[in-house]
């Protein structure tokens, strides 16, 4: 495989990365949630905290018997979360307005239009169905808990007594039952009428007829049409949803928003680097190679210089060799001619 | 005394390899206890608190302190600075070993780690930061072991696999420069998605830059940090050539450190300052911030600019371990200190004493392997078979 084709197929791989995604913030378009969804309203106003939901979501979700009874209301004095072994819990608020009558809550998966908890699941063990549960699938999960350091509402839970199978927990909004036609066990529990279940759109109208009628009972608020980009439960209150320990800074973009930026940056570094990085290395290589010749260059300079130098002094000596043989000659020739004449004087 | 070292070297009964073995012990039985119990038999994790410290730790400071085989192969076979090629040798085996350590620490902390692979072979989650982390660290640790290869088959004496992997060593170092930008800056990105639990002080659409420019400072760090240590510990197995490049190592990445600690306090100011947070220094939470930046950003980016100004090579040391400590400080205070700020304190993380000693059990296996490879194959000195070869 050339270089050239690898990079490409490497480029084509990160492109393919974001093709592939679910996130709907991938794209420009708003998401408004499935058409004909179904949600639940919860009209916090009605809600009496009698348990009857939790004990319905322990009975249809088949999970473990609790040491207290679920009609025992002692255990709503403390703060409770949802765990592995409920879905579902509510909670006592103190009532800022009138002191006497409590305020109750029921927490539980809100099931995101857009939830965090399957934008950030790397195996997509989290699924946003049609109907509006957001479903787990344990066959699949590795167990990293993403999931629940995403979500913004703190709902997943874990097993983490399980040594071999441990499953992140949560509500489904009842969807094997929803899909045959049954009310989610808790709304069909509820003996206040405080959980309504339809369809998403019917119950944001419902909650603004509802507002409207009665203006000095609500707030002008439904928490849950607009957090996070909206959830599949809706909630009326009478006070300011911050008094129930719900969060109102969360604001209204999809969770995969978040990390939408992050995710578009991977195709440009892996078609960039390499470019960047062979220039950088291909300007290292050059330099190195031009100082290589420059080096070569200056050396056989050098050299010749050298030669030139020690040619000239060669010359030199030879022309003094001569002129010194010369007159080592002329030196010789006239001592011989002397000695000649000295001998023929003598002679 | 040297008579006595050598003895010990030889029954194998000195103080580092008992207190080792006793480390390894206890990590043994604690691994015993996480695989039969499940994670809340040896953690403090909650429902609240899903991630701790062998994520903080282990995982996000350990991939940062693991860099410098990227930064020290990009500086030397890209940036042609050849002076600092024996420093390549002993930070890629680092990263090689901090990288398996990482992996190793991840299979203790997912609930069912014989599906790491899942992600790969099931179904890809390519929304989710978590998987270009997952996918960037197993390609990256492919090319950490084979650019680490080279040593071990010169060991081996294993020549034509040995030059065809030298061969290689352009592509794996481009290769590793991009795969270290992606997977250093997502690990910051996987925080992105928890603007509502994360303090707004450590909180940052920057948060991939940041993690990304302090992966280059750990990296640097770490290089000399570890290069102080081996002269220290196996200077009898350096070569002259590592000798003599030593100081030119320690002064030349202290004062690329120092840059780059400039650098990444200005974009952290510059954080700061786009999401308008300034208010916020004057809390407790805001006094730690400032403890992160003035102590362990502005304060190590001086002492190296004086270290290397002075020519004092021990204090350029001492600021590497203290830099390598502000990185961990940094990656604790994202996962654990910043993180779910808003809960009350009975609902917040501290670590149990047994996730700490799998920390400590894991880094020792780490301090262990080193030991054993660079004894045993040339990493602080070069083969007398192929000296010349680079």
């Amino acid at each position: 495989m050339s270089r050239r084709k690898f990079l490409g197929l490497a480029g084509a791989a990160g492109a393919s990365a974001l093709i592939g995604s679910s996130a709907h913030s991938a794209s420009n378009k708003h998401f408004e949630g499935y058409p004909n969804s179904f949600g639940v309203l919860h009209d916090i106003t009605l809600c009496v905290g009698c348990r009857s939901c939790e004990a319905a979501c322990n009975r249809v979700n088949e999970l473990p018997q609790p040491d207290v009874s679920f009609s025992d209301v002692s255990v709503l004095e403390q703060k409770r979360r949802t765990s592995s072994d409920a879905f579902t819990v509510v909670n006592k608020h103190a009532n800022l307005k009138n002191s006497k009558v409590p305020i109750f809550n029921k927490i539980q998966c809100n099931h995101c239009l857009e939830p965090a908890c399957a934008s950030v699941c790397f195996v997509k063990a989290f699924k946003k169905t049609e109907q509006g549960p957001v479903l787990y699938d344990p066959s699949v999960c590795v167990g990293c808990r993403y999931c629940m350091v995403a979500c913004p509402f703190d709902i997943p839970t874990y097993e983490y007594d399980k040594a071999f199978t441990p499953r992140v927990r949560k509500c489904t909004l009842c969807y094997p039952r929803i899909i045959e036609g049954l009310l989610p066990g808790c709304v069909e529990s509820c003996p206040t009428g405080a959980l309504k279940f339809g369809k998403r759109d019917d119950l944001i109208k419902i909650a603004r007829d509802r507002i409207s009628k009665k203006p000095e009972k609500y707030i002008e608020h439904i928490y849950g049409e607009h957090e996070m980009g909206g959830t599949s439960w809706l909630y009326l209150s009478g006070v300011p949803f911050k008094q129930l320990g719900m969060r109102e800074d969360l604001g209204i973009k999809p969770a995969p928003e978040y990390t939408a930026g992050a995710l578009s940056g991977v195709p440009i570094v892996v078609g960039l680097w390499p470019v960047l990085l062979t220039g950088i290395y291909a300007m290292t290589k050059r330099k190195e190679k031009v100082a290589d010749l420059e080096k070569k260059e200056c050396v056989k300079e050098a050299i010749e210089k050298e030669k030139a130098d020690a040619n000239a002094k060669l010359a030199k000596a030879m022309e003094k060799a001569e002129t010194d043989k010369k007159t080592a000659i002329d030196k010789a020739v006239k001592k011989a001619l002397e000695e000649a004449s000295k001998a023929k004087v003598e002679g | 005394m040297s008579s006595e070292t050598i003895e010990s070297r030889k029954t194998y009964l000195n103080a580092f390899n008992i207190c080792a073995g006793m480390i390894v012990l206890i990590g043994l039985f604690v691994t015993f206890l996480r695989f039969t119990g499940g994670l809340a038999k040896v953690t403090n994790l909650s429902n609240y608190n899903p991630w701790g410290i062998w994520i903080g730790f282990d995982l996000l400071a350990g991939v940062a302190l693991a860099a410098g085989g990227y930064v020290t192969s990009a500086a030397v076979y890209i940036f042609g600075m050849k002076k600092y090629h024996s420093a390549v040798r002993p930070a890629v085996l680092t990263g090689f070993l901090g990288y398996s350590l990482v992996v190793i620490a991840l299979s203790y902390d997912v609930g069912r780690p014989w599906r790491l692979p899942y992600p790969f072979i099931i179904q890809q989650g390519t929304t989710s930061l978590l998987f270009e982390v997952a996918a960037c660290v197993a390609l990256y640790l492919t090319v950490l072991f084979l650019e680490f290869s080279p040593a071990a088959l010169e060991w081996l004496g294993l020549k034509k696999a040995r030059s065809l992997a030298v061969k290689l060593t352009m592509v794996l170092t481009i290769f590793g420069v991009i795969l270290s930008t992606l997977h250093q800056s997502s690990l910051g990105a996987l925080f992105l998605i928890v603007p509502s639990k994360l303090h707004p002080l450590w909180y940052s659409p920057y948060l991939p830059i940041f993690f990304f420019v302090s992966s280059i400072i750990a990296g640097l760090s770490m290089v000399i940090f570890e290069s102080s240590l081996s002269h220290k510990h196996f200077a009898y197995k350096m070569d002259e050539t590592h000798l003599k490049e030593k100081d030119d190592i320690t002064l030349g990445f202290g004062k690329a450190a120092s840059l780059v600690l400039a650098g990444y306090f200005t974009i952290k100011v510059i954080g700061v300052s786009v999401a308008n947070n300034w208010s916020l220094i004057a809390t407790p939470y805001g006094l730690w911030f400032l403890v992160e930046m003035l102590g362990f950003v502005a304060l190590p980016c001086f002492l190296y600019a004086i270290g290397v100004r002075e020519k004092k090579v021990t204090l350029i040391r001492w600021t590497a371990l203290w830099t390598v400590i502000g990185i961990v400080v940094n990656r604790l205070n994202i996962s654990l200190v910043a993180f779910n700020w808003h809960l009350p304190s009975s609902e917040r993380y501290f670590p149990h004493w047994m996730e700490i000693v799998i920390s400590v059990f894991l880094l020792t296996v780490g301090i262990i392997a080193f030991r054993f490879i660079v004894t045993k194959m040339p990493i602080l000195y070069e083969h007398p078979e192929y000296k010349d070869e680079h």
